[in-house]
């Protein structure tokens, strides 16, 4: 049985850096799921003021985060004094991903769709 | 500077025992805009795991048939759960539920998001510098190089990032002095500075970029000011204040080529105080650098 992992959400509220489409379509996916999850407004917000939650969050065994980059990510927490456990710690990236790859990806499937013919 | 706050606000969208489902479209509208004002969302409906947190605000809302007493909200101790009754609500008076308990729990800062903007100004732009240790060698280049006191040195003599909020929006300048591609600014267009892996290209090309000591040897920032301020004079005379401003922008957009290997912003560039101040920090800046270049030296090799 595999254990249960928390998901965390960036939306990026204060930039344009992630693109509208992939962010706006994983939300969907997440909100539409029976699976709980956490969202953040702006984790670079939220690191910038040292949020408490930001060292919650790091703490957490099984993690997966949906933001950008994974080097922003873990310098991110790191800089909020919160710093990503080396193991259990997934990091999807939005600027770089399709919505669809990262909602298999969160699903468990694989990231790309399977070939007609493949058995999953 | 920006404060540290306390505690934050956490809004709990509950689905779960004892209420009733929130229609799909008003559950991704409510949440998507609570995520654009900068709140943090947790969303549950069955059985699942959400992390845990210490010290923070759960605010739960959730269409219950009767008020609930108590939520099995996960809550530790040092949590404060306050419980709003959503049935037949739009998102919009949902999310005046939300900003009013945001507003007057204890504990909590006030407008989530506004770090480092006044009541009335606008939104400040999560906008700094973030070393990656993994690749940082304390040379303080950076340091010496910011103008604005966004850098520091801790007790261990290491360099830190230590006023995010004086970093000038857009201006990744100090990323492009690192010699180590160590500083990343993760709301930048482009790798490696927005975090993106570094390629061996990357790499060398940091190795042949502007030497710091004679960017601030040359006064680069003085020069800029100054050639800003000449700028200002000569157009103040023109009549046709649509073309003086184009002429302007034309000669920023020139300065800025000279310095395009930093990419600062032409309104960083404008805005830059008078070539005495900037003498004068760059030299503070400098010192401070050198100080703790010093400190880490006498240290005992470990
Ligand atoms: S962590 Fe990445 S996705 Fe999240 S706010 Fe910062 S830049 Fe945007
Ligand atoms: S310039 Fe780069 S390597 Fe040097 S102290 Fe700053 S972040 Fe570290």
């Amino acid at each position: 049985m595999t254990q249960q992992r928390c998901v965390l959400f960036c939306r990026c509220a204060f930039a344009r850096v992630v693109p509208d489409e992939v962010k706006n379509d994983v939300l969907t996916h997440l909100v539409d799921r029976a699976e709980p999850f956490d969202a953040v407004g702006d984790l670079c917000e939220m690191s910038a003021r040292k949020d408490p939650m930001l060292a919650d969050l790091a703490s957490q065994g099984n993690l997966t985060v949906v933001a950008c980059y994974p080097r922003a990510v873990k310098w991110l927490f790191s800089a909020a004094g919160a710093p990503l456990a080396a193991e259990g710690v997934e990091i999807l990236n939005m600027r770089t991903e399709t919505a669809a790859s990262i909602c298999n990806r969160l699903d468990g499937k694989p990231s790309e769709p399977l070939l007609s013919g493949e058995s999953s | 500077m920006i404060a540290k706050k306390s505690s934050t606000l956490r809004v709990l969208v509950y689905e779960g025992r004892d209420s009733l489902p929130i229609p799909g479209e008003l559950r991704l509208e409510l949440i998507r805009s609570l995520l654009d004002q900068g709140y943090f969302v947790s969303a549950v409906k069955s059985e699942g795991k959400l992390a845990k947190f210490s010290q923070s605000h759960i605010l739960v809302l959730g269409r219950f048939e009767s008020m609930p007493d108590a939520l099995a909200t996960d809550a530790s101790e040092g949590t404060q759960v306050h419980v709003r009754n959503i049935d037949g609500m739009s998102a919009e008076s949902i999310r005046g539920i939300v900003d009013e308990v945001s507003q007057t729990a204890d504990g909590i800062v006030d407008d989530p998001g506004a770090a480092g903007a006044s009541a009335s100004g606008p939104r400040w732009k999560p906008w700094f510098p973030v070393i990656d240790y993994d690749r940082c060698t304390n040379c303080m280049q950076c340091l010496s190089f910011c103008l604005f006191d966004v850098y520091g040195v801790t007790k261990a003599g290491q360099i830190t990032v230590q006023n995010q909020s004086n970093c000038k929006t857009d201006c990744p300048a100090c990323s492009r002095v690192c010699p180590e591609v160590a500083i990343l600014f993760p709301k930048y267009k482009a790798g490696p500075i927005n975090g993106d892996e570094i390629s061996a290209d990357d790499v060398r090309r940091e190795a042949m970029k502007v030497d710091i000591s004679s960017l601030l040897g040359g006064d680069i920032y003085s020069m800029l000011r100054d050639r800003s301020a000449k700028a200002k004079s000569r157009f103040s005379k023109e009549r046709d204040d649509d073309r003086a401003l184009k002429e302007r922008q034309r000669c920023l957009n020139k300065m800025q080529q000279a310095v395009d290997s930093l990419d600062i912003p032409v309104e960083v560039l404008s805005s830059l105080p008078s070539a005495d101040t900037i003498r004068e920090r760059a030299e503070q800046a400098k010192q401070k650098a050198q100080q703790a270049l010093q400190m880490n030296a006498q240290k005992p090799i470990t």
